[in-house]
């Protein structure tokens, strides 16, 4: 069987590919193609979960079991979504795709500075940009060898039987057949200050600011809600940054030695310090104009900058949701067949 | 953000008294711009935008014909549907001005209609009209330029009496001086033409961007807008173009910083060859270029490069040394012109959809159309006719002081343009009957306490607004000419309780952050007093203060928009500023270390 059924990297895919590699993968995979920096990495597409659920099928049915289940029994739900994830997460990976795996994470390895990865499920469903379906996955940090990536694909993929994601589906009656779990495995970032940025403002719907929030360490601790981050407001166009809100960061979030993230104190001289510079903040929003351009419409980006070679590497990109929902109510201004009519919202009194 | 506190109120115009022993200065202004107790109805605010200063006496000409025009145009040529024109009032030399909006719906359904006939018509027709207003301009220039000095010769000349003239000389004063006020109100009537139209087609494209984009900053809205190549730049260009000439013909090393012009003048004549071509250059930049005020144009104190060259001389041995270091000093009109085109287009893409690009586009259209006129008025209007005019004025001073009625030509501001008349129709009976002229009897002493009054009354604060306030100022007059919102009075009202806070706020003119000293100035004559490096805090920022922008690294006004030209240079010149800040000058102590934070409006004082 060839490698690409299992395996894809960042360099071949891109949004089309989201029905195998999933809305994180594809997103990954384009960044990459429109010449933003991502950490490096692959995917462990759909095929690979298809045919490790195959197996497991032949032994006892497993699809079925959820196809069973009715969205208010909760108690029923629980107990097929332990006993199926217990399945998942014990199963041995077919031998031929589990040497695809250790192939990828071997080279991937030679690609970055350290072993460290992060493995980060990326769900599929027919609408696969379905935001909050992605957010009920799980993603695993500081993930370092061999053994331990493979455990953790197979966690991921046992989040998608997860007692949240069983009982999102069954309620919105997506059948079974439609779901499969891509996997992403790239290198880990060092973060020195990671955090979110959004293409359009969340506060007002104004297009032409980027907000960006950041603070100390992996992105986690922001995305988690345990720190408050800095926040800045930039114009999207000229760069001038009109809000700069410095928090008080009390922690931020680091490698754990033996792998995992850990909480850590922020030293005193630190906590109040602004956590990027002017010249970063110019740079993400010019990544964050690019990605837009590149989309055709506004983002919400993670990013971290990565503690070494302070490069800014993009995590994840997925279009906002919030405004261009509400987008077909208020008209700025209609067009007139008199342009001069249009002074008359000035001269003419108040509407 | 006061909401919940009950609102103080601003004084009754009625409550406010004349100080002490000004009384018979504050009687100089006629009856109709003396306070009554009628005005109490009615809101008024101080205008410290273009009055900073107490006037004098003749200064009030300025208010006078201003709102003369400014009133015509809104309420009988254009009529505007929303509101007629301006009344104004004087007290202790203090310009309150108020607005009288149109409030029935029905009146400003027939005024609207007049309104559409007509502003729309200059519109469709703008540049035509505008040529034709540059016309107008030049040849009321070329009018006061031709007027006569005023002279009374012992006899008639020869050559006049051979003519069969049939008038004398005494009465070429009355033609002269009738010339010169009436030339005045007319300049005020061509300023006025277009102004309102002009910014209100710029502050439709404004309304428009502040919807699409909630976040965007008056500063780019301005960016977008400003032309490139407007007359105002020009004085400053011409500077930096004669110090690349003197650079170029090695004549730089005679421009000594701090010595006086005359010296400079003098060694640069004795130098040779190079020295008296650049005193050429020099001259063909002066007409018309130097025809610009130090000030906004609206004082008779406020002196031109012409009249007084150590303004422009201050800034030349600053641009010399640039030029000596590898700069060009040459406004890059293209890179300007690109940046600004570019900003437009990215700006036209983030839009929603085609139907707002349509839109987007229909009004940047117009207010390009506009603005050429918006920015460059003033340097005919406010600039060089007004130094003319004032100029002429002060050839009056001479002639009366010399026959004794004064102790110098300057003392003449100090009557109002009714009595100046007066005084000038007194010494035209002497001439001719062969009497002495009352004059001297009886003008210097009241030239004294109006000057002594002028003193008094710059000592003391004046209310910043006066009357009931209103719900909802929607005067768009007031609100493009002044910045003054309901949120504005607001703010002037809690100024009071915020007394304590280290902050100034006002509008963000021009981005950047910067710590410095902080230099006062209040009036024109304090401007020497800035050291390179200094923080400049300023009543109204003033774009003929141009040269002094290389020496500053920040400015901030208590008055003004983020269209004001000091806005637009400041741009220019790269330098934060924050401008409309209403009480910087007061807030703020000289030589304070303060933070101008100018893409966000905020001075913090630091201490």
């Amino acid at each position: 069987m060839p490698v690409a059924q299992y395996i894809s990297w960042f360099a071949d895919i891109g949004l089309k590919d989201r029905p195998k590699v999933g809305g994180k993968g594809g997103s990954l995979g384009e960044l990459h193609r429109a010449g933003i920096n991502v950490p490096p990495g692959f995917v462990v597409r759909t095929e690979a979960f298809e045919d490790f659920i195959e197996e497991l099928e032949r032994r006892s049915p497993l699809r079925a079991r959820v196809a069973g289940l009715v969205a208010e029994d909760l108690e029923g739900m629980r107990a097929v979504s332990r006993e199926l994830r217990t399945r998942i997460e014990d199963a041995p990976l077919p031998a031929d795709l589990e040497q695809h795996v250790r192939d990828a994470y071997g080279r991937l390895s030679e690609l970055g500075t350290a072993r460290a990865v992060a493995v980060r499920s990326s769900a599929t469903t027919e609408d696969s940009a379905d935001a909050s379906f992605a957010g009920l996955q799980d993603t695993y940090l500081w993930v370092m060898q061999t053994d331990s990536v493979l455990r953790r694909i197979r966690s991921c993929w046992a989040s998608l039987y997860s007692l949240e994601s069983l009982s999102y589906r069954r309620r919105y009656g997506i059948a079974e057949s439609m779901v499969a779990m891509a996997v992403v495995v790239q290198t880990m970032v060092d973060a020195r200050t990671a955090g979110v940025m959004f293409t359009r403002s969340p506060i007002s719907g104004d297009r032409s600011v980027i907000t960006i929030e950041a603070a100390w360490g992996l992105g986690s601790a922001l995305v988690g809600g345990e720190v408050t981050p800095d926040r800045w407001v930039v114009a999207k166009i000229t760069g001038e940054i009109s809000v700069r809100d410095i928090s008080d960061k009390a922690i931020r979030h680091a490698q754990a030695a033996g792998g995992g993230v850990e909480e850590l104190p922020v030293v005193e001289s630190a906590r109040r310090e602004a956590c990027l510079s002017d010249q970063e903040l110019d740079s993400l929003r010019t990544i964050g104009r690019q990605v837009e351009r590149h989309y055709g419409r506004p983002q919400d980006i993670e990013w971290a900058i990565d503690r070494h070679t302070q490069q800014i590497l993009l995590l994840q990109s997925r279009p906002e949701t919030v405004w261009s929902n509400k987008d077909d109510q208020p008209e700025v201004a209609a067009r007139v067949s008199d342009p001069l009519l249009h002074v008359m919202s000035i001269f003419g009194g108040r509407r | 953000m006061n909401a919940k506190l009950k609102p103080r109120e601003f004084p009754l115009p009625s409550s406010v008294k004349v100080i002490p022993g000004t009384e018979r200065a504050q009687s100089a202004y006629p009856y109709h711009i003396q306070f009554s107790k009628a005005d109490d109805k009615k809101f008024w605010f101080y205008n410290s935008m273009h009055f900073p200063e107490p006037m004098s006496a003749f200064d009030m000409v300025t208010a006078e014909a201003a709102y003369c025009a400014l009133g015509a145009a809104n309420t009988r040529v254009h009529c505007l549907p929303t509101t007629l024109g301006i009344d104004h009032r004087i007290i202790n030399g203090r310009v309150y001005i108020g607005g009288n909006a149109v409030t029935e719906p029905e009146e400003i359904a027939r005024r609207t209609v007049e309104f559409q006939k007509r502003a729309f018509y200059y519109y469709e027709n703008w540049e035509s009209l505008y040529a034709q207003w540059k016309q107008k301009m030049l040849k009321l220039i070329e009018d006061a330029k031709a007027m006569p000095d005023p002279a009374l010769p012992e006899f008639e000349p020869l050559e006049h009496v051979r003519a069969g003239r049939g008038i004398a000389s005494n009465h070429d004063l009355l033609v002269t001086y009738q010339k010169a006020i009436e030339g005045y109100f007319r300049m005020w009537h061509h300023h006025f033409e277009f102004l309102l139209l002009g910014y209100g087609a710029y502050m439709t494209f404004f309304a428009f961007c502040k919807k699409a984009f909630p976040e965007i900053t008056d500063q780019t809205i301005a960016r977008m807008v400003a032309g490139i190549d407007a007359e105002i730049f020009r004085p400053d260009d011409e500077l930096r173009r004669l110090a690349r000439r003197a650079v170029e013909l090695e004549v730089d090393a005679h421009f000594l910083e701090g010595s006086p012009v005359e010296d400079i003048m003098r060694s640069l004549r004795e130098s040779g060859e190079p020295g008296r071509r650049w005193l050429e250059e020099l001259q063909s930049s002066r007409d018309p270029w130097f025809n610009i005020n130090v000030g906004d144009g609206f004082y008779h104190y406020h002196r031109s490069w012409n009249d007084d060259l150590s303004m422009p001389f201050a800034a030349l041995p600053g641009y010399a040394r640039s030029v000596r270091s590898g700069e060009s000093l040459q406004r890059d009109v293209k890179r300007l012109r690109d940046e600004r085109g570019r900003l437009i287009a990215d700006y036209r893409e983030l839009l929603a959809n085609d139907e707002e690009r349509a839109v987007y586009d229909q009004m940047i259209t117009l207010a390009h159309r506009v603005f050429p006129y918006v920015e460059g008025h003033k340097f005919y209007c406010e600039h060089w006719y007004t130094n003319l005019f004032f100029n002429k004025i002060r050839s009056f001073g001479a002639l009366l002081a010399a026959h004794g009625f004064f102790a110098g030509a300057e003392d003449v501001f100090q009557l109002t343009h009714y009595e100046l008349e007066a005084a000038i129709i007194d010494l035209m009976n002497a001439w001719s009957s062969g009497s002495a002229p009352r004059g001297p009897a009886y003008w210097p002493s009241i030239v004294a306490e109006r000057r002594a009054a002028i003193k008094e009354w710059a000592r003391h604060e004046t209310p910043p607004a006066l009357g009931p306030i209103p719900d909802v100022i929607d005067d768009p007059a007031i609100v493009m000419l002044w910045g003054i919102t309901r949120e504005s009075l607001d703010n002037w009202l809690s100024a009071g309780a915020a007394m304590d806070s280290n902050e100034v706020r006002g509008f963000a003119a021009s981005s950047g952050v910067v710590e410095g000293i902080a230099r006062i100035v209040k009036s024109v004559e304090e401007i020497s007093r800035l050291q390179q490096g200094d923080i400049l805090v300023c009543q109204v920022t003033n774009p003929t203060w141009t040269p002094i922008f290389q020496k500053i690294r920040a400015a901030v006004s208590d008055i003004g928009g983020s269209m004001s030209h000091a806005a637009i240079v400041a741009r220019e010149y790269g330098l934060p500023a924050v401008v409309g800040t209403g009480n910087a000058t007061s807030k703020i102590k000289d030589g304070q270390r303060i933070r101008v934070d100018g893409g966000r409006g905020i001075v913090t004082l630091l201490h």
